[in-house]
């Protein structure tokens, strides 16, 4: 086969598997007989991409209809294509939000259902899941059902952060939270180290309903871990003012820029401008939802810097029972380890939800993005021997490089999942890149 | 506004429809299947804070009975529409029309024949209340005889010649007919298809379109760049379509 000619479908990471996506505004005859749904392809890795070329891959993109919305309580249910692009463009400006967003709005219902995703409020609302009231889905013998928390629960739980291997998720049904303005009220500290980052975190937490920091990851020594720290709450009305944020006119990264234009100097001197920027010790500011949610946003395919070699994000969780050594001894080997990145994210998680695999759990997430080289396999795998000894685990939608063995290692919930897995799909029609990868299914 | 959208459930159809719903205009829609009409009908009421519950009919371009009933239903559900805007049609590439000439039938007569009627049906009612607009989707495919849309191109050619006549005939009367000409057009339509340059997304094209409408313009190439290059192909001379396989 040519490898030009050839049809790939690859995840935000960039790394491309064979296969094709079909397309529908009609998701349920869409899903007859595929192996995967896939929605806005923004997961990193491999757990959109096909198992095999030839698998059937829906793609619910274009199933984006609303089927119903109540005004008195906030109940939205849609299609699973219906993305958070149209969610806040729609629903903000009539006082609604979703309850949790990720660091991107690019992505559909259904992904978020899947990835089970959490945002910078975790700590006080949980996942994205524990806003789901119900899914409809399509199952692996042609089936549709609806499941909920109270309905179907054992297929309700696999399939929040189930990673699209319990079934196709067709409509989804949840609770809007109400918002007092469309701003932000945002306080932010420079932090000149890791331990007086996690000694802020934990200040902010229960001050602040969101919470993240930003980390110059290239820095070592004694100032290893500095960055800046962001808290924010929705602003009232009263302090917003009347005016709208201005519509966001994102710009569009128009080529791949060559392997090295992210390299340790680049890295280094961008890190230094973002943490210097930030001139004033302590700032408060009102800022608009879309930088404050999705700073990366402004720059559509902002993965094209990488250039083609691709790369991907290792995202974590440290227990907070490991304690603030753990979180120094991680960011002590990740910047040993190198991988020079301008973006690294840390953030304070709350207790773990009731998804089989949903990713968070009580204490320190860190995510950081790296080039893939050919070290990246035993960065890897360096890392993820740590969070084993930690008790820690790491992020499905982010991964491509995990090993089978170190991801049933740090995850002692694996035995449920594949439980239900059996009962739902006792022949593994449904299957992805990386349930091959990491659950041994047949490819 | 107060239009009736035949095909406003899928693709360009369903851009429009949110266009006009989103700023304020009444819409009524027209398709095939009940479930799906109901569905579109309370994706486009969910999407403006204030609306009256979008309202729908059955109607098929291949049965042109039923086209006069739907049009009365969307007429009384409007209380008297003043734009009808087609985008349904069949689409099938020229090798899967050569073997199924069944299906060529079908394509031509929907594409043509019942489009016209249903434009006649739309455009008596239309002219009865002093004019309004038409809005139909033709192709770009109908302006010259190529190769890859022999059938589907000349079932549009046919169709465009119509509506500039129309345009012709009562603009005076005060109806504005508009025939549309996307390009490659992202779509469920065209699914599976390898994109060529200058492929555009349903919400640009439904952008144009509400724009050509409110301005009352005969003719619309969308994406724009469509216009320089049917302009070109327009011209180019026989002995060089014979030749290329665009």
């Amino acid at each position: 086969m040519n490898p030009r000619t050839t049809p790939t479908l690859s995840g935000w990471g960039r790394l491309p598997a064979p296969g094709v996506e079909k397309l529908s505004e009609d998701l349920e005859r869409l899903t007859r007989g595929a192996a995967l749904t896939r929605g806005l392809g923004r997961s990193y890795g491999d757990s959109s991409l096909p198992a095999k070329a030839d698998d059937l891959v829906a793609c619910s993109r274009m199933a984006d209809r609303i089927l119903g919305f109540d005004p008195e309580t906030g109940v939205l249910r849609a299609e699973a294509g219906f993305s958070l692009v149209e969610l806040n463009r729609l629903f903000m400006p009539r006082g609604w939000f979703s309850p949790v967003t990720p660091g991107t709005k690019f992505v559909t219902l259904g992904g978020m259902v899947a990835s089970d995703v959490h945002g910078k409020n975790h700590h006080v609302e949980g996942c994205f899941g524990a806003h789901v009231r119900s899914l409809r889905m399509r199952l692996a013998d042609d089936s549709i059902v609806d499941c909920g928390p109270e309905q179907e629960p054992e297929l309700f739980d696999a399939t929040v952060g189930g990673m699209g291997l319990t079934g196709h998720i067709l409509e989804v049904e949840f609770t809007l939270a109400r918002i007092p303005s469309r701003w932000i009220h945002m306080e932010s500290e420079r932090m000149p180290s890791i331990d007086e980052f996690l000694a802020g975190l934990g200040r902010a937490a229960p001050a602040f309903p969101m919470t993240m920091g930003w980390i110059d990851c290239l820095h070592r020594g004694r100032s290893m871990g500095r960055g800046i720290l962001m808290a924010g709450r929705w602003a009232e009305a009263s302090e917003a003012g009347e005016l709208a944020p201005r519509a966001a006119h994102p710009l569009t990264m128009p080529v791949d820029l060559p392997n090295l234009a992210i390299n340790d100097l680049t890295v280094a001197a961008f890190n230094a401008l973002y943490y210097w920027k930030h001139l004033r010790r302590r700032a408060t500011t009102l800022v608009a939802p879309d930088p404050f949610f999705y700073p990366l946003d402004a720059i559509l395919e902002w993965n094209r810097v990488y250039g083609p070699r691709g790369f991907t994000q290792y995202q974590c969780v440290i227990p907070r029972q490991a304690g603030a050594p753990a979180v120094r001894e991680f960011m002590d080997l990740l910047t040993k380890l190198g991988g020079a990145s301008p973006l690294c994210v840390i953030k304070d998680c709350g207790p773990e939800g009731r998804g089989m695999l949903s990713f968070p759990l009580e204490g320190t997430s860190i995510a950081v993005d790296m080039a893939v080289s050919p070290e990246i396999q035993s960065i890897v795998d360096r890392l993820n021997e740590f969070v084993i000894a930690a008790g820690g685990r790491i992020y499905l939608t982010k991964d491509r490089f995990t090993r089978p063995e170190h991801y049933r290692a740090m995850e002692p919930r694996l035995e449920r999942f594949l439980a239900a897995r059996e009962k739902y799909d006792p022949h593994r029609r449904l299957r992805s890149g990386q349930s091959v990868r990491l659950l041994g299914d047949v490819a | 506004m107060k239009a009736v959208i035949l095909g406003g459930t899928t693709g360009i159809g369903r851009a429009i429809a949110r266009r006009l719903a989103e700023r304020g205009d009444s819409v009524f829609l027209l398709a095939r299947e009940l479930d799906d009409l109901t569905r579109s009908a309370e994706d486009l009421t969910a999407r403006h804070p204030k609306r009256e519950p979008v309202g729908h009919a059955l109607c098929d371009l291949e049965r042109p009975e039923g086209f006069a009933a739907a049009l009365d239903a969307a007429d009384a559900a409007l209380g008297g529409f003043d734009a009808v805007i087609v985008t349904a049609g069949l689409f099938a590439t020229q090798d899967a029309l050569e073997a199924d000439i069944e299906f060529t039938r079908r394509l031509v007569t929907v594409n043509y024949a019942n489009t016209v009627v249903f434009c006649e049906h739309a455009r008596k009612r239309l002219l009865t209340r002093g004019g309004g607009r038409l809005a139909v989707f033709s192709s770009v495919a109908g302006d010259r005889g190529r190769k890859p849309v022999a059938i589907y191109g000349s079932s549009k050619a046919g169709l465009s010649v119509y509506l500039e006549a129309l345009d012709h005939k009562f603009h005076a009367q005060g109806l504005s007919v508009l025939c549309v000409k996307p390009g490659f057009v992202k779509t469920g339509m065209t699914a599976g298809l390898k994109p060529p340059p200058f492929a555009g997304d349903p919400e640009q094209v439904a952008r144009d379109v509400v724009r050509a409408m409110d301005r009352r313009r005969p003719m619309l190439y969308t994406p724009g760049m469509w216009a320089l290059v049917m302009l070109v192909i327009r011209w180019l001379p026989r002995f060089v379509m014979r030749k290329i396989n665009f």
